[in-house]
């Protein structure tokens, strides 16, 4: 049941009537309810993958919330007769317990994702060891099904589990409730990655039936769908042929389909989260932003804020803050520091955290070399922009550049055009296909396809391009107003006849330019395979 | 205090109710107008059916005819190409109407008998067995020439569930608009001006060509590995057999004499052995050709596959004496309301004759 289909529209309009009929306590049981009917009609097996993340984490939290609930007690009735030293080792050993605990409990997590995820990338690179070594034996591919979202759902539960930890939040006693929390429909799939403190008590609360909810976020389901099926889908015909025959579409192609590619991969991403807020909304249920108008990020640094917010918080906050701070890190720069100076020592961390966490982020991505590479590549240049960042200071002073709009225009620019280009490993599984499609954009002679009529033999009409340049300009128009703050919010102030009209407008937009039905095939988010 | 104890003062309630009244007006007009406009747009995008796929528009057309016939011709182009119900009249007074449509399925053909039966009960229907040859949905666009043009009923319902293939969507039926969306860019003038009306495109169902492809190449006739018609397809004729029975219907079965697709001995046979089981009449009118005097080289417009005027008139003729004699039709040419009516549709399916033959000698396309 995707989101793009009649079924989940009727799905989600039969469940919508139904919450607000029923009393507000119950809700959550019908929104818990939702969560595996909605996962059950994708494949009735994934079902196994969402319980199995569900039990162990909170599983996990009970046990790891337990021995911190016990730890406390203990201090607290013995702790006036122990002096500091036993006060530390007590809480020390209790610390290793849960040490324990949470390690096992991240391995078994983790290994539910590697098996449906990664099992057949391991075998695939042990058989090329293999081959290396001249062995002539090879290990066969598992046929394993892979379910829809599993990443999102897998690191938002891995996160609540090192939440409770930390200690920044309790675990919650209530099987149920806590499976709603990993189970939220509009967000099972492809996210954002959400804290608990943040969703889950807004999750459980009554929530009666407010119209400003129901036009804002159906609003923003509208705007999401008109993303999704105007320009993503569109763009996905032509990206398709283009991914498809990279020996024929090489050189000029090669910029048309980066460029193609990172609309539709905006669109397409974007105007799911605008599916997975609107209807959250629309339930009276608050789920954070994850996209801050991206493309207008004048860095890759920025550009990673704003993109995929949800996603970047959580490795900041669950990889690089504990793999900076860990003990072998400290190590590393203090004999940095001794061998290059301080700065070095300094700076020597927050690379080599920076670097497992573009690894980790790449491997997220997909179980392929490409996704790798590309996690890698992102780092490189995020980590050059840093060494070169006094320099580029020094520039931008001694020409008075910085804050100048051509200077802002082109730092945007260079960013998109540099986010086009990282894309491109994205796009080809293999990393020598996007090699030898960069190279082929430098020497390339077919520059004249723009004007030759060769883009609309790439199954879009010209009808279909100024559909296009027509939506992306809506795109761009939107994210511009957005910097004043939420534009549904804006619209539900105008009155009724604008507001009439700007429904009126996007519903039939989406409605006859949508491309979807017979005869189309795009469907399925980008981001609902990682 | 007060406003505690004794509730909402008046001039508040009042506001309140004037702001609810505005709030459910504005939600009633905004339906209204949505709906209006989705209707209009639904009617412009649909396909019109006037050019070279003009079968989609021949289900439709029956609804504006007056229900008291004879005959119900129904099945698919072996039907509407190859019988004219104004020879029939002409020459036995039989008021016939045939309900075809290109690639009717025999599920098609049996909701809408099933739905003929609801406006008018005629003394015989007339089934070509052709397409007990498909035992599953086929194709979407020949579904929709069949179904888009049926009114909504419990058949038609029915009929969409049983055609539909694997690709296609319900609601598409429903709100026809989600699956002609798309056309935006390849709207014409047409489109706008036939949205609400158009001309008929046949005379009482049938669809008149009057140019000539000889039929000289007619492809070998390939083996088939099973030539056992399917379960679903003998299931449906079952059905069709009691809804006539039912219904007080004669039910005939016929083979059209279409040189393809080729109609083997072995389906033959069990048409025969079928109508033989349930007492009905069958006639292979392909076996019948030299007996109507069909010349493949002059009655047929595309080589074999669909009679043309010339042919079509020949086996009406043909089979006209059949329905009279064998079926007991009594000649209604003395009704003369009816007589009147026919003379309308006679003159109009004379001048159709006039207009293509100036066409076709003219060189021109029809």
């Amino acid at each position: 049941m995707l989101f793009t289909s009649y079924e989940f529209i009727a799905f989600f309009f039969l469940l919508t009537v139904l919450y607000y009929l029923i009393p507000g306590r119950y809700q959550w049981m019908l929104l818990l309810a939702a969560g595996y009917v909605f996962y059950w009609a994708a494949d009735p097996d994934y079902l196994i993958f969402l319980l199995a993340v569900t039990v162990l984490t909170y599983v996990a939290a009970l046990l790891i919330d337990r021995s911190l609930v016990n730890q406390k007690k203990y201090l607290k009735i013995y702790g006036e007769g122990m002096d500091r030293q036993a006060k530390k080792e007590y809480k020390a050993l209790q610390g290793k317990k849960r040490k324990r605990i949470i390690v096992w409990f991240l391995v078994m997590t983790l290994s539910i994702l590697a098996s449906a995820k990664y099992i057949n990338f391991f075998i695939l690179n042990l058989n090329g060891i293999l081959r290396m070594m001249g062995s002539g034996g090879q290990i066969s591919f598992i046929n394993l099904l892979l379910p829809l979202g599993i990443s999102f759902y897998t690191f938002q539960a891995i996160g609540y589990m090192l939440d409770v930890y930390r200690g920044d939040i309790s675990a919650e006693k209530n099987f149920f409730r806590y499976a709603l929390f990993v189970s939220f429909f509009p967000q099972l799939v492809q996210g954002p990655i959400s804290r608990f403190q943040d969703l889950a008590r807004t999750m459980w609360e009554p929530h009666p039936f407010r119209g400003k909810n129901l036009q804002n976020g159906l609003l923003r389901v509208l705007w999401g769908y008109f993303k999704k099926l105007v320009v993503a889908d569109r763009l996905f015909i032509a990206v398709s042929l283009l991914l498809g025959q990279p020996e024929e579409y090489c050189g000029a192609y090669a910029v048309v389909t980066m460029v193609f590619y990172t609309v539709q991969l905006y669109a397409d991403f974007t105007g799911g989260i605008d599916i997975t807020i609107g209807m959250a909304q629309v339930l009276g249920i608050e789920v954070q932003e994850n996209f801050r108008r991206p493309y207008f990020s004048k860095s890759l640094k920025e550009y990673w804020r704003r993109w995929h917010i949800s996603m970047s918080s959580w490795f900041r906050d669950y990889v690089f803050y504990p793999v900076s701070a860990s003990r072998a890190i400290q190590r590393i720069s203090k004999a940095a520091g001794k061998l290059w100076g301080t700065k070095a020592g300094k700076r020597l961390p927050v690379y080599l955290s920076s670097f497992v966490v573009w690894l980790a982020t790449g491997i997220w991505h997909g179980a392929s070399w490409n996704f790798v590479v590309w996690g890698l590549l992102n780092w490189v240049v995020l980590m050059v922009s840093e060494e070169l960042e006094p320099l580029y200071a020094r520039f931008q002073r001694k020409f008075a550049l910085s804050g100048r709009l051509p200077y802002r225009l082109f730092q945007v620019g260079r960013t998109f055009l540099l986010v086009c280009i990282l894309n491109l490993f994205d796009c080809y599984e293999k990393v020598s296909v996007t090699l030898k499609m960069l190279a082929s954009v430098f020497g390339a002679e077919n520059w004249k396809i723009f004007a030759d009529g060769s883009l609309l033999r790439l199954g879009l009409t010209a009808a279909d391009y100024i559909v296009l340049a027509a939506a992306v300009l809506m795109m761009v128009s939107v994210s511009l107003a957005q910097r004043r703050g939420s534009v549904c919010a804006r619209v539900a102030g105008m009155r009724y006849p604008v507001q009439a009209a700007v429904w009126m407008g996007l519903f039939l937009m989406v409605l006859l330019f949508g491309t979807y039905g017979i005869g189309y095939d795009a469907g399925q988010f980008i981001y609902n395979r990682f | 205090m007060c406003r505690e104890i004794f509730g909402k003062s008046g001039s508040e309630e009042t506001h309140m109710k004037k702001r609810r009244n505005s709030l459910i007006l504005r939600a009633l007009l905004t339906a209204v107008v949505v709906a209006a406009v989705l209707a209009g747009l639904q009617r412009v995008l649909m396909p019109k059916y006037t050019g070279a796929d003009r079968e989609g528009s021949m289900i439709g057309e029956y609804y504006s005819q007056e229900k008291d016939h004879d005959v119900i011709f129904i099945g698919d182009c072996e039907v509407y190409t190859n019988f004219s119900p104004a020879v029939l009249w002409e020459e036995y007074g039989i008021n016939s109407y045939i309900r075809g449509s290109a690639e009717q399925l025999i599920w098609q053909s049996y909701y809408l008998a099933e739905e003929t039966f609801t406006y008018e009960k005629p003394k015989v229907l007339v089934f070509n067995v052709l397409s007990m040859m498909f035992d599953e949905p086929q194709r979407e666009s020949y579904n929709r020439m069949t179904l888009d043009g049926m009114r909504w009923s419990v058949s038609k319902i029915k009929c969409i569930e049983a055609s539909m293939t694997e690709e296609e969507n319900f609601i598409e039926y429903v709100f026809p608009i989600l699956r002609f969306h798309d056309r935006w860019s390849e709207l014409t003038k047409e489109d706008f001006t036939k949205a609400w009306k158009k001309d008929p495109v046949t005379f009482n169902g049938y669809y008149m060509r009057v140019d000539i492809l000889p039929a000289e190449n007619i492809p070998e006739e390939r083996k088939l590995g099973d030539y056992r018609f399917g379960e679903n397809a003998y299931s449906y004729l079952d059905k069709l057999t009691e809804l006539c029975r039912e219904e007080g219907v004669e039910l005939v079965l016929i083979k059209a004499p279409s040189l393809y697709p080729p109609w083997y001995d072995e389906w033959d046979q069990q048409i025969v052995e079928y109508a033989e089981i349930h007492g009905l009449k069958y006639y292979n009118l392909l076996d019948a050709a030299e007996e109507i005097g069909l010349d493949y080289s002059t009655d047929t417009y595309d080589a074999g596959l669909h009679l043309n005027l010339s042919g079509a008139e020949k086996l009406s003729r043909y089979f006209g004496a059949i329905l009279a004699e064998d079926c007991g039709l009594q000649d209604r040419r003395q009704e003369r309301e009816l007589a009147l009516k026919w003379e309308e549709k006679l003159k109009a399916y004379r001048e159709e004759i006039r207009r293509q033959k100036t066409l076709t000698d003219d060189g021109a396309d029809r």
